[in-house]
């Protein structure tokens, strides 16, 4: 049978499927619960340096395609959270904490604030006023904000990009001359709804960012270029649904996928382990192993 | 799915603090389900269905502030009906109910009937000026009211009407009403808990379990798609009837 354990952007996991940043991760609970259902490893939600409520709802509609999100960055602070990450450890995946930050102070202080197996700098969230992607859409500020991170924790560094850019090549090639051990592509795509009834956008932060099946294609297409020109790491996720999707962001070139929007469907925390089996049986169909599937589709250029 | 527009057909003043909003559109709810409601401009919040095409709702705070201003002819967003409703079941069904906890029980009191089953009810109120529903549920069974300053009915909360009632006669106990009340019958039922369920209240963002916001310690379980009507034997041991969580995470 077809191993699927190994190193995914320095963190040893015995499976390469994990739980995305900003989904379920707020309570150590939902983060032990997706390890004990078969995550490899799992991200929390982001977590910054002071507790905030997140944005007026609605704050998720569903659209063609996917969802459309602006939670707002909700999360109860650094200093409440340790204890959720303790738990969440109980799973027996390494946990990674998503931090984000106003600026590269703020950053430093949310990383060195907590224990984690891995950080997870959110550089990109598309629904936050001098946050996320208004910081992280600057080569420049994603190297700073990495290398100054980078120096102070002693665990693996991924930084999560924003494809709301002209070119995402040069965000993963500033966070790689930062020190990061990999990168995190993509975050969700800039988007708005419009509720006809009214003229007004359905969003209470009137514009969000959309995930799902519709922005796979854009994510395969940014994990290829990402894993063509780098030399860490490439984290895949955008759309993961299926075994399938995985392999399809294996063969771009990823390390590992996360799982995110796709947990709101029936089968719930049950996708972890289906993907995971798919894409072990496929394996084992081909013959190959992972460390062979991955990058496949670079062979071709 | 996106938010269904609904417009506001009749709206009652159920008490001082409680009103029942209908709309144009039959909902065709399992009784204990919810409704993302969407108050334009304002925010998006969960109310329990009390209407085959209506919901009760009680003044709390900002968004249910803006609901009550709204007039028969306004427009809501709706997304819905949502999560998993009570599951009837057994020949006879005891409904407790705390202040507008009454609200969803009232619609599956009438289902019950309407299924030929027995249906006693046991509500608790602060006085009698916030009886609410009092007809429906005294038009499908016995109806027991309890009242916080004895003005109706029992003196004392929902729980003090217990005793009036023997519990073993009832196949399933549906509860529906303040977290404390619901621990607390919930706490004087010992095994008895696979027969009784209970609708529970968090905090809800997303609606769809993803977001986590309504998890409960420490299953994980996901309020707003698992629940929120959920069986009492997986609420103990839990954070449920000691602590919640705000929408920013933190406990409280």
């Amino acid at each position: 049978m077809a191993s699927l354990s190994g190193d995914v952007g320095g963190i040893e996991m015995k499976n390469p499927v994990m739980l995305a940043a900003g989904i379920l991760g707020t309570t150590g609970a939902s983060l032990r619960r997706a390890a004990r259902s078969g995550a490899g490893g799992v991200v929390t939600k982001s977590v910054g340096a002071a507790p905030r409520d997140g944005h007026r709802g609605p704050t998720v509609v569903q659209v063609e395609g996917g969802l459309l999100n602006a939670m707002g960055l909700p999360n109860p602070s650094y200093r409440s959270f340790q204890e959720e990450i303790d738990i969440g450890r109980e799973g027996g995946a390494p946990v990674v904490a998503s931090i984000f930050g106003s600026g590269l102070q703020e950053f430093v202080e949310v990383a060195e604030g907590l224990d984690a197996d891995g950080f997870e700098l959110n550089l990109s969230c598309p629904h936050a006023e001098r946050l996320g992607a208004e910081i992280g859409c600057e080569a420049c500020n994603v190297e700073e904000i990495t290398r100054a991170v980078k120096e102070r924790v002693k665990v693996p560094l991924w930084v999560k990009l924003t494809p709301n850019v002209t070119d995402i090549v040069g965000l993963g090639l500033a966070a790689q001359r930062g020190g990061a051990d990999g990168v995190v592509a993509i975050n969700t795509l800039k988007a708005m709804a419009i509720d006809v009834e009214s003229g007004r956008p359905i969003l209470g932060n009137r514009f969000g960012g959309l995930s799902g099946p519709a922005i796979k294609p854009v994510a395969v297409r940014c994990v290829y270029d990402l894993a063509s020109a780098l030399d860490i790491p490439v984290i895949g996720v955008g759309g993961v649904a299926t075994w399938q999707d995985a392999a399809e962001m294996i063969m771009a070139g990823a390390a590992g996928v996360q799982v995110g929007t796709a947990l709101g469907r029936a089968e719930g925390y049950g996708i972890f382990r289906s993907i995971a089996e798919g894409l072990r049986d496929y394996l084992d169909r081909k013959g190959m192993t992972l460390e062979e599937l991955r990058g496949l589709a670079r062979r071709f250029s | 799915m996106r938010p269904k527009s609904a417009e506001i057909v009749e709206i009652v003043r159920e008490t001082s603090s409680v009103r029942t909003l209908r709309f144009d559109l039959e909902l065709d709810p399992v009784p204990g389900q919810y409704l993302m409601v969407w108050v334009r401009g304002v925010d998006e919040v969960p109310m329990s269905i009390s209407y085959r095409n209506g919901i009760t709702v009680q003044l709390v705070g900002e968004a249910t502030r803006a609901i009550f201003d709204l007039s028969v002819g306004d427009g809501l967003g709706l997304r819905g009906p949502l999560g998993n409703g009570f599951l009837l079941t057994g020949k006879r069904i005891l409904l407790v109910g705390g202040g507008v906890g009454a609200a969803p029980l009232a619609l599956l009191g009438e289902a019950a009937r309407e299924e030929g089953m027995e249906v006693s009810t046991l509500l608790g109120f602060r006085c009698c000026d916030d009886l609410l529903f009092r007809e429906r549920f005294e038009r499908i069974g016995d109806l027991v009211i309890t009242t916080d300053d004895g003005s109706e009915g029992i003196c004392g909360r929902a729980s003090a009407g217990l005793s009036s009632l023997n519990l073993q006669e009832f196949d399933q106990i549906y509860l529906c009403g303040p977290e404390p009340m619901m621990a607390d019958v919930i706490g004087r039922c010992r095994g008895m808990e696979t027969k009784i369920q209970a609708s529970i209240d968090r905090y809800f963002k997303c609606g769809m379990g993803i977001c986590g916001s309504c998890a409960i310690d420490p299953s994980g379980i996901r309020v707003c798609v698992e629940g929120p009507v959920i069986r009492a034997d997986r609420l103990v041991g839990t954070e449920f009837g000691r602590y919640r969580r705000g929408p920013s995470g933190l406990k409280k």
